[in-house]
C-alpha cells in the first residue's frame, strides 16, 4: 500500500515538472523577439552586431540544449528509481528466504 | 535524512518548472540574444559536474585512507554525477557554441579540461563496472589521479589560446539575468543533493542484498 | 630490509629476467618503430613528410609503446602469480612500485633510443638541435607518463579486462604530459626555436613528476591491499 502511494507522490512531482516548461513555452511563444526596448536595461540594451550572413536560428539549438538537459536529468533519476525498484524486491525476497534458513 | 527525501523532491521539482519562467523573462544579451539563454542551464551543470568530481575524489580519499564503505558509495554517486551532467554540459556547450561563435568545438582551457575531467570519470565507472571483484579501490584511486590532473591539464591547455568567455562574466550580468542565473544554480545544487540522497541510499540497499545473500548461502 | 636494498633486488630480478629472453625488449621496439612508420605513411603530403608534425610524433609512439610496455611488465608477474607472493613478502610496498618504475623507464629509455633519430630521418625533424633540452623533456615526461603508468597497471594486474582498461585510464591522466612534452619540443623545432618556451613546459612536467610520484608512492599500499 505504501509502495502505491509513493508512486502517485512521484508521479504528481513529475507533473509539476512537466508543466512548468509547457507553461512558459506557452508565454514565451508570445513575446516578441527581440525587444531593443525595455525600461531598466541599461547595461544590456541589444546592439545588431550581427552580420546579415550569420543568420543561424537560434531557437532549434535552445529547445535542442533544454530537450537534452531534461531528458538527461529525468532519464538518471528514472535509473536511480528504478534500480532503487529493483534492490528493494531483492531485499524482501531475501527477507523472505531467511527466516527459513 | 530519509524524511527530508520528499519535501526536497517537491522544492527542487518546484523550482524546476519555475526555472524556465525565470529564464524566458530575464533579458536578452546584447550579441547573442536567444541562444544565450542556454547558459542557465549550461552553467550549472558544470558546476554540478565539478561538484560530482571532488565528492568522489575526497570520498575516495577517506576510503582508501579508512576502508569505510560508506565512502566508497559516496565516490561512486559523485562519479556517476560528474559523467551524467558532465555530458549534459558537453552537448549544451557545443549547441551554443555553433550560434555564438560558429564553430561547434574548440580546443581551449574550460571546454578542454571538461572534457579530459569527464573522461576520466567515465573510466572510473568502466573500471568499476568491468573491472571485477576488487575494483573498488583501484577506481578509487583513479578518483584521487583523476582530480589531482585537474590543475595540470588547466595550466597546460591554459597556455594555448583560449576564446571561452572568461569566467568574470557572472559578475557582469545584469539584474534580471543574475536573478534567473543563480535561481537555476540553487536548483541544480539542490537536485545534486537530491540524486546524492537517492544514490548513495541504492548503493547501501545493494551492500545489504548482498550481504543478505551471503548470509543465506551459510 | 632498507627501501633501497629491496628496490635494487627487485630491479635486479626484473632485468635478469628480462636480459635472458629480451621478450618485453624486442617486442616493444618493433613496435615503436612500426608506430613511428604507419604515421610516416599517414602523414605525408605530395610525396613529402608533413611539416611540424615530428613533436607529435615522436611522444605519440612513446605514449602508445610505453602502454604496451607497461601492460606487458605486469603481466608476467601476472602469469608467474608472483605478483601475491611480491605482496606478501614483508618489504614496503612502494619499493616494488618504485623498482617497477626504474625498471619501465630503462625499458622506455631504450625505445626514445630508437625512436628519436627514427622520427628526425623520416619527418625531417631538426631533434638534434638542441638535445639537452630535448632530453630533459623526454625524461620528465617519460617519468611522468611511466609513474602514472605504473600505478595503475599494478593496480590492474590482477583485474578484468586489464588491457583496455590501461590505456583508457592512462591517457585522460597523462594528458597534461603529452601536452607538455608535444609544445616543448615544438617549441624546439620550430623555425625559429625557442628555449624559453621549451624550459617552461619542462617546469611543468617536473612539477607533474614530483606530484604524481608522491600520490602513487602514498596511495600504492592501500590501493594494493584487498
Amino acid at each position: 500500500m505504501k509502495r502505491v502511494r509513493s508512486a502517485w507522490r512521484v508521479l504528481l512531482v513529475w507533473l509539476l515538472i512537466a508543466a512548468g516548461p509547457a507553461w512558459s513555452l506557452a508565454a514565451g511563444a508570445q513575446q516578441p523577439r527581440p525587444q531593443p526596448t525595455k525600461p531598466a536595461q541599461d547595461e544590456f540594451v541589444p546592439i545588431d552586431q550581427l552580420p546579415p550572413g550569420e543568420q543561424l536560428p537560434a531557437a532549434p539549438l535552445l529547445i535542442a540544449a533544454y530537450s537534452v538537459a531534461w531528458l538527461a536529468v529525468a532519464g538518471y533519476l528514472f535509473s536511480i528509481w528504478r534500480r532503487l525498484d529493483r534492490v528493494d524486491r531483492d531485499i524482501a525476497e531475501a527477507g523472505r528466504r531467511l527466516p527459513r534458513a | 535524512m530519509q524524511r527530508l527525501f520528499l519535501p526536497l523532491t517537491v522544492v527542487v521539482a518546484a523550482m524546476f518548472a519555475y526555472a524556465p519562467l525565470m529564464i524566458a523573462n530575464a533579458p536578452f544579451e546584447s550579441t547573442m540574444l536567444l541562444v544565450q539563454k542556454i547558459f542557465y542551464f549550461h552553467v550549472p551543470s558544470w558546476f554540478v559536474m565539478f561538484s560530482g568530481a571532488f565528492l568522489c575524489a575526497g570520498a575516495s580519499a577517506v576510503y582508501l585512507a579508512k576502508g569505510s564503505r560508506d565512502a566508497d558509495h559516496y565516490a561512486v554517486t559523485g562519479a556517476e554525477l560528474a559523467v551524467v551532467f558532465g555530458l549534459m554540459g558537453l552537448i549544451t556547450g557545443p549547441l551554443w557554441a555553433r550560434k555564438a561563435w560558429g564553430v561547434w568545438w574548440e580546443w581551449d582551457v574550460k571546454l578542454t579540461l571538461a572534457l579530459i575531467v569527464w573522461l576520466t570519470f567515465v573510466a572510473y565507472l568502466l573500471l568499476r563496472r568491468y573491472g571485477g571483484p576488487g575494483s573498488e579501490k583501484l577506481a578509487a584511486g583513479v578518483g584521487i589521479f583523476g582530480a589531482a590532473n585537474i590543475p595540470f591539464v588547466y595550466y597546460s591547455v591554459n597556455w594555448w589560446r583560449t576564446i571561452h568567455p572568461k569566467t568574470t562574466v557572472v559578475p557582469t550580468l545584469g539584474p534580471g539575468m543574475r536573478g534567473a542565473f543563480w535561481f537555476c544554480v540553487l536548483a541544480f545544487m539542490l537536485l545534486m543533493v537530491l540524486i546524492v540522497a537517492a544514490r548513495v541510499r541504492l548503493e547501501r540497499q545493494r551492500a545489504l542484498v548482498d550481504e543478505l545473500f551471503l548470509e543465506l548461502e551459510d | 630490509m632498507s627501501f633501497l636494498r629491496v628496490v635494487w633486488l627487485l630491479m635486479r630480478k626484473d632485468l635478469i629476467i628480462e636480459l635472458r629472453s629480451r621478450e618485453i625488449l624486442y617486442t616493444t621496439l618493433f613496435f615503436a618503430v612500426s608506430c613511428v612508420l604507419v604515421f610516416a605513411f599517414g602523414f605525408v603530403r605530395e610525396g613529402q613528410p608533413m611539416e611540424d608534425v615530428g613533436a607529435g610524433i615522436l611522444w605519440i609512439a612513446v605514449a602508445f609503446s610505453g602502454t604496451l610496455a607497461l601492460g606487458r611488465a605486469f603481466e608476467r608477474e601476472r602469469q608467474s602469480e608472483t605478483m601475491r607472493a611480491l605482496l606478501m613478502a614483508p618489504v614496503d610496498r612502494p619499493a616494488l612500485y618504485v623498482a617497477k618504475l626504474i625498471g619501465v623507464m630503462a625499458l622506455m629509455a631504450a625505445v626514445e633510443v630508437i625512436v628519436v633519430p627514427l622520427v628526425a630521418l623520416l619527418f625531417q625533424a631538426p631533434l638534434f638541435q638542441h638535445l639537452p633540452m630535448l632530453l630533459a623533456l623526454l625524461l620528465a615526461g617519460t617519468v611522468g607518463f611511466t609513474a602514472v603508468g605504473t600505478m595503475f597497471g599494478a593496480m590492474l594486474a590482477r583485474a578484468r579486462s586489464r588491457d583496455v582498461l590501461l590505456p583508457v585510464l592512462l591517457y585522460p591522466i597523462t594528458v597534461p604530459v603529452i601536452i607538455a612534452g608535444v609544445r616543448g619540443t615544438s617549441a624546439l623545432l620550430q623555425a625559429d626555436p625557442d628555449p624559453a618556451v621549451a624550459r617552461a613546459w619542462l617546469s611543468l612536467l617536473l612539477s607533474f613528476d614530483v606530484v604524481f610520484i608522491t600520490l602513487a608512492l602514498w596511495t600504492f599500499e592501500p590501493v594494493m591491499t584487498d
